[in-house]
């Protein structure tokens, strides 16, 4: 069928894009506003509204937090799902196929009810400190994107040039780490990059993970909304967009951009 | 060659190098919702008192229906939209359908909070869209938008129809072309090769869409509540009310059971559907 559409598929589609972008560029706009209120189309322009934001101090912790939780919680995930994708992968036979299924559990489950049991098992259960518990359970939710992104990469690996090295007298360890690791390094980078965006949008989780002078960026956000209804939120979001753009411009450096829509 | 009949010898090094990820979601993921789930059959009233006393009230019932059905419309429109753009954006040359898809992955790569806001600004009292319609004198007092159920399912629309854009596009440039193309050289005009060729071989894939948006709406906390607010309850909302506000652990863990409950129900007899009615199945 190498016709194209019909034209009236070809308008619905691209409504459906404008749907898409328009709310995101009234965001834009509605940040960019001189005035006290959320308006759109912005009415003098302005960037006061992101002054504002550092000037805020819950906002400047919860930025930072959200960065230390996001920072931390992808590495670890990278330092305990790198093997398993790994293992997964190279033990294919030996290993049982629920294993690999264990792996997608927190995404499988309701995130809101992951934070729930969370809370009540680890701060209220054992009066773990909440930035402990933020992290396992950011660590916890990005872990299905980095074993299943790896594994991806590594199931195009051919693991007879493993084998070669190894039978050639390389260590198995220093093997993985000059043969294997770099070849799929791109599916590092990718884990990397998506881990870090979802530890740092999450919500769900970090919704019950709260306490006196610690919280995330996103949860700030809503209770800023809550109260207020000045362009500072809309401000952070365009701070945001503009974190995710940078985050795509590397993606699409170093894999290009069809590798995210898989 | 000692060390390759090392490295064979058996599953071993596997488990080892599994274990650290394995201890991590049984100690930290399994292990507490098993506990909220085991602690709602131990109430001192009975063993299904919670659920009993759940079902007995009104506002909950009714609750846990709004959440499905503003999760299943969700669903339907999602999937009709998608499926039409996606069908449009696997049949885009190359450098449009590259951009199409970065369109795509923007707005999902966007948190649910900044995209739930952004519907906030435009549903809003004194919003755009009010605005736009008092200026075109189509209606003479703003509209009540907000904290309705077409607010809600609006936004969980707006959240959820780039996945289902980008996995159907994924799904349809599987479908090889081959088999569309007999399908038009045998004599099939394009309405027929697309209702009896091109949609059946899409099915699974439009299942597996339809799951994640229905289990994606059906927990969803940020969009109901800044969107459907008190008035528009959902399942999520209320397990944060029950458990932050009212300090109901009972309550809130039974919410928290239905929702795993029903959620891995539908991913389980959604995934043994899809793997049974699959065409290309060997």
């Amino acid at each position: 069928m190498s016709d194209r559409p019909h034209p009236l598929l070809i308008v619905i589609a691209a409504l459906v894009y404008l749907f898409l972008m328009v709310p995101l560029v009234i965001v834009v706009g509605a940040a960019l506003s001189d005035t006290t209120y959320l308006t759109f189309p912005p009415q003098g322009l302005s960037l006061r509204w992101f002054e504002n934001i550092f000037q805020i101090s819950a906002f400047r912790r919860t930025i930072v937090t959200s960065l230390q939780i996001a920072f931390l919680g992808t590495l670890i995930a990278l330092l305990i799902g790198i093997p398993a994708a790994y293992a997964l992968n190279r033990f294919r036979v030996e290993l049982p196929k629920w294993l690999g299924t264990l792996f997608l559990l927190p995404i499988l489950v309701p995130e809101i009810v992951f934070g729930f049991a969370l809370l009540k098992s680890l701060t209220v259960g054992t009066g773990a400190p909440i930035f402990l518990a933020l992290l396992i359970g950011h660590t916890l939710i990005v872990l299905p994107y980095v074993v299943r992104v790896i594994s991806a990469s590594l199931a195009s690996f051919d693991f007879s040039i493993e084998e070669a090295a190894i039978s050639l007298g390389s260590a198995p360890v220093k093997t993985f780490f000059t043969i294997v690791l770099p070849n799929v390094r791109g599916g590092v980078i990718a884990a990397f990059i998506l881990a870090f965006i979802t530890s740092l949008n999450d919500v769900s989780v970090s919704l019950f993970l709260t306490g006196p002078g610690i919280s995330t960026l996103p949860i700030q956000i809503l209770a800023h909304v809550e109260q207020f209804f000045d362009p500072t939120v809309a401000s952070v979001s365009v701070l945001l967009m503009v974190l995710t753009v940078a985050v795509m411009a590397i993606v699409e450096r170093t894999l290009g951009l069809t590798f995210l829509a898989k | 060659m000692t060390a390759r009949r090392f490295w064979r010898r058996n599953g071993a090094t596997g488990w080892a190098l599994t274990a650290p990820a394995t201890l991590a979601v049984v100690a930290f993921l399994i292990v507490p919702i098993g506990a909220v789930i085991a602690g709602t059959f131990m109430d001192p009233r009975g063993v299904f008192a919670p659920y009993i006393s759940y079902f007995n009230s009104g506002f909950r019932t009714t609750v846990l229906f709004r959440t499905l059905q503003i999760s299943a419309f969700t669903t339907v429109i999602s999937l009709i939209f998608g499926f039409m753009t996606a069908y449009v954006v696997s049949r885009a040359p190359g450098k449009v359908k590259s951009l199409l898809i970065v369109a795509a992955v923007f707005p999902l790569l966007t948190g649910v909070v900044v995209r739930a806001f952004a519907w906030l600004i435009i549903l809003g009292r004194n919003g755009i869209l009010n605005q736009a319609l008092l200026a075109l004198g189509i209606v003479n007092e703003p509209l009540e938008m907000l904290y309705t159920q077409g607010a809600v399912i609006v936004g969980m629309v707006y959240l959820f129809v780039p996945l289902m854009v980008l996995s159907l596009v994924g799904v349809l440039e599987n479908i090889p072309k081959d088999v569309l193309q007999a399908s038009s050289s045998l004599g099939a005009s394009p309405m027929a090769t697309f209702w009896q060729v091109l949609l059946p071989l899409a099915v699974p894939g439009l299942i597996v869409g339809a799951v994640l948006v229905f289990t994606g709406s059906f927990t969803a906390y940020a969009t109901p509540q800044l969107l459907g607010g008190e008035r528009q309850t959902v399942l999520a909302t209320l397990l944060q009310q029950r458990a932050m506000v009212s300090f109901d652990w009972v309550g809130a863990s039974t919410i928290a059971a239905i929702m795993t409950v029903i959620t891995i129900s539908i991913v389980l007899a959604m995934s043994h559907v899809a793997r049974r009615i699959n065409p290309m199945a060997t």
